[in-house]
């Protein structure tokens, strides 16, 4: 908290309301997530559910391989389950925000009267997501390197693009996310499972475990407007350089050109989102259904 | 009936009684709010369909789609264990129907045996949905053995698995947050010991000998077993044995439920927690 303090501190976030709103949320998140068990039972329960993900998908490609190796398509299918990690936990972190805030804690009608910036704060929520999918990513992706023999040389790596493309990918990760959070401050069903829709329809049209190529043709065009599907293209091509599968589908697209669709889409979603929070909130309150218990 | 006119259950009666009452909502909110179709069906059909485009990726046999689907079916039981089932009671603490179910006069195991019908109603049908849908989306053929075998063991699964369920329900209510943190853990792995998506045995005998103390591992291997007969080496251990073990499964966990409420309802009530809600 004393750091937390510190920063509040600083110039720059005392003269603007998101910057504290994000800070403060940030922290709240972080304490939600983290303080119901010990660090080692934390980092245990962390690490255990994206690991068996991707020990799911080893496992399905030695049954049919006779032996997890060093082939491209092994290292496309590992790399996109592990960077994967990231979607799932930002995209349905920020939405989860509002469920455990309105339904859980029943504290959302509070939060609401405070001059935070409601944008911002539920951005914050997301941050802790985001740090707990990091570590979880960089572990799965090590254990693929030492255990799996990816073929990943530190030295090789297209660092620039690497961080460029995750960078976008996650700006637009959070704007997906903050416009489900927004859609489920106006449900009062099924929004438990919304982010997990999406993030499973991510999952299949992205091409997070399989090449586009794969999916019958009639449902490749889907996977083009997600920007999910281009920054693991990007950050795959980055990891693994020449060693990357290329599949026909982004064989067209040079590098250059998938980070200037992942600026679009940012920009899109960042301003597209904004708005949307707005409109959605105006209605959830018009309705009545800021601070609903559903208990559903 | 007495002086007052009304109907008092006893006995055997009024257990069934409790547990119709507790399963009815189950069964009639899965007919009459359809609007879960959307959700609780499509949602596994994309996983489940992400699978199959990674096994046709690396040119699996036919047969491997199959197993994907029908396990793919099957994680609606799964989950409806750990959400619906394990948590129910927590949940039921939190919003405070637990203490109107302990002052009711109705026994608590029958509440949880009513979870259980309704719950075994409600993911039979959003199963039956998943497998038919995407078996006509992938165009799986099944090459079925014993059809009566098959229904039996699907009934004994589905015993020891809701059995493990009510134990779980009993562990779980004396838990805080750290139920719904239990549930979520309980998800990929046991995808993964319990081979969900590939046969089970595939994580050599020890792996799959311990992961058959999930009811769902044995049961699954064995419906496999009896749904693609082309594969003798499929399975981890013999019908009949799988069965056996299944059916010694359902009789501990079931007594196992019975024995940790009586525990833990008494350590409740002598703590202090049993409708104590912390958030």
């Amino acid at each position: 908290m004393k750091t937390v303090g510190r920063i509040m501190d600083l110039p720059l976030v005392r003269q603007s309301d998101g910057l504290r709103t994000f800070i403060t949320a940030s922290w709240l998140g972080w304490q939600i997530e983290s303080n119901w068990a010990d660090p080692l039972l934390f980092a245990i329960y962390s690490i255990a559910r994206p690991l068996a993900g991707v020990m799911i998908l080893v496992v399905m490609y030695s049954v049919v391989t006779g032996g997890a190796g060093p082939e491209p398509v092994f290292a496309y299918i590992y790399l996109g389950n592990a960077l994967y990690i990231l979607v799932g936990q930002v995209i349905t972190g920020v939405s989860w925000a509002v469920i455990s805030d309105r339904e859980h804690y029943r504290t959302l009608r509070q939060l609401y009267t405070t001059p935070m910036n409601g944008y911002f704060y539920l951005m914050g929520r997301g941050v802790s997501k985001l740090i707990i999918a990091g570590i979880s990513v960089l572990i799965v992706v090590g254990i693929g390197k030492i255990f799996f023999h990816l073929p990943l040389n530190f030295a090789a790596i297209n660092w620039p693009l690497f961080f460029a493309s995750t960078a976008l990918g996650i700006i637009s990760l959070a704007a997906l996310g903050l416009i489900l959070g927004s859609m489920t401050m106006m449900m009062a069903r099924h929004f438990w499972s919304l982010g997990d829709a999406v993030a499973g329809g991510l999952y299949l049209f992205s091409g997070a475990i399989f090449p586009l190529d794969v999916l019958p043709a009639a449902l490749r065009p889907i996977g083009f407007i997600f920007p999910v599907t281009y920054w693991l293209e990007a950050a795959r091509r980055a990891l693994l350089g020449p060693q990357a599968a290329l599949f026909p589908t982004f064989a067209r697209f040079s590098n250059a050109s998938l980070v200037g669709i992942l600026i679009v889409f940012g920009l899109v979603l960042i301003v597209f989102s904004s708005f949307f929070y707005r409109w959605s909130l105006h209605r959830a309150k018009e309705k009545g259904l800021i601070d609903m218990e559903t208990a559903y | 009936m007495n002086d007052t006119g009304i109907y008092k259950a006893k006995g055997f009666q009024l257990f069934w009684r409790t547990a119709w009452a507790r399963a009815y909502p189950r069964i009639v909110g899965t007919f009459r709010e359809r609007s879960w179709l959307f959700f609780e069906t499509l949602l596994p059909v994309l996983g489940t369909a992400a699978y199959v485009f990674v096994y046709r990726a690396i040119n699996a046999p036919p047969d491997y789609t199959g197993f994907v689907v029908v396990g793919g079916a099957m994680i609606a039981f799964w989950l409806n264990i750990l959400w619906n089932m394990a948590s129910q009671l927590y949940w039921d603490k939190d919003m405070g129907n637990l203490e109107l179910y302990i002052i009711s006069p109705g026994p608590v195991m029958a509440i949880l045996m009513g979870m259980a019908i309704g719950g075994l109603v409600m993911s039979g049908t959003r199963a039956l949905i998943i497998l038919t849908v995407s078996t006509f989306l992938f165009g799986v053929t099944y090459q079925t053995g014993s059809l009566p075998l098959l229904g039996a063991v699907f009934l004994v699964t589905m015993a020891a698995l809701y059995g493990m369920g009510m134990m779980f329900a009993s562990l779980f209510l004396v838990s805080g947050r750290e139920a719904w943190h239990i549930s979520n853990l309980l998800q990929e792995p046991v995808y993964l010991v319990s081979g969900f998506y590939f046969p089970v045995k595939a994580i050599g005998f020890w792996g799959a000998a311990a992961a058959s103390l999930i009811p769902l591992t044995l049961g699954l291997d064995a419906i496999r077993q009896l749904l693609f007969t082309g594969d003798p080496t499929l399975g981890f251990l013999p019908v009949g044995m799988e069965l056996g073990i299944l059916a010694v499964l359902a009789v501990i966990f079931i007594n196992g439920a019975r024995l940790a409420l009586a525990r833990l309802e008494e350590i409740g009530r002598r703590e202090g927690r049993l409708i104590e809600r912390r958030r």
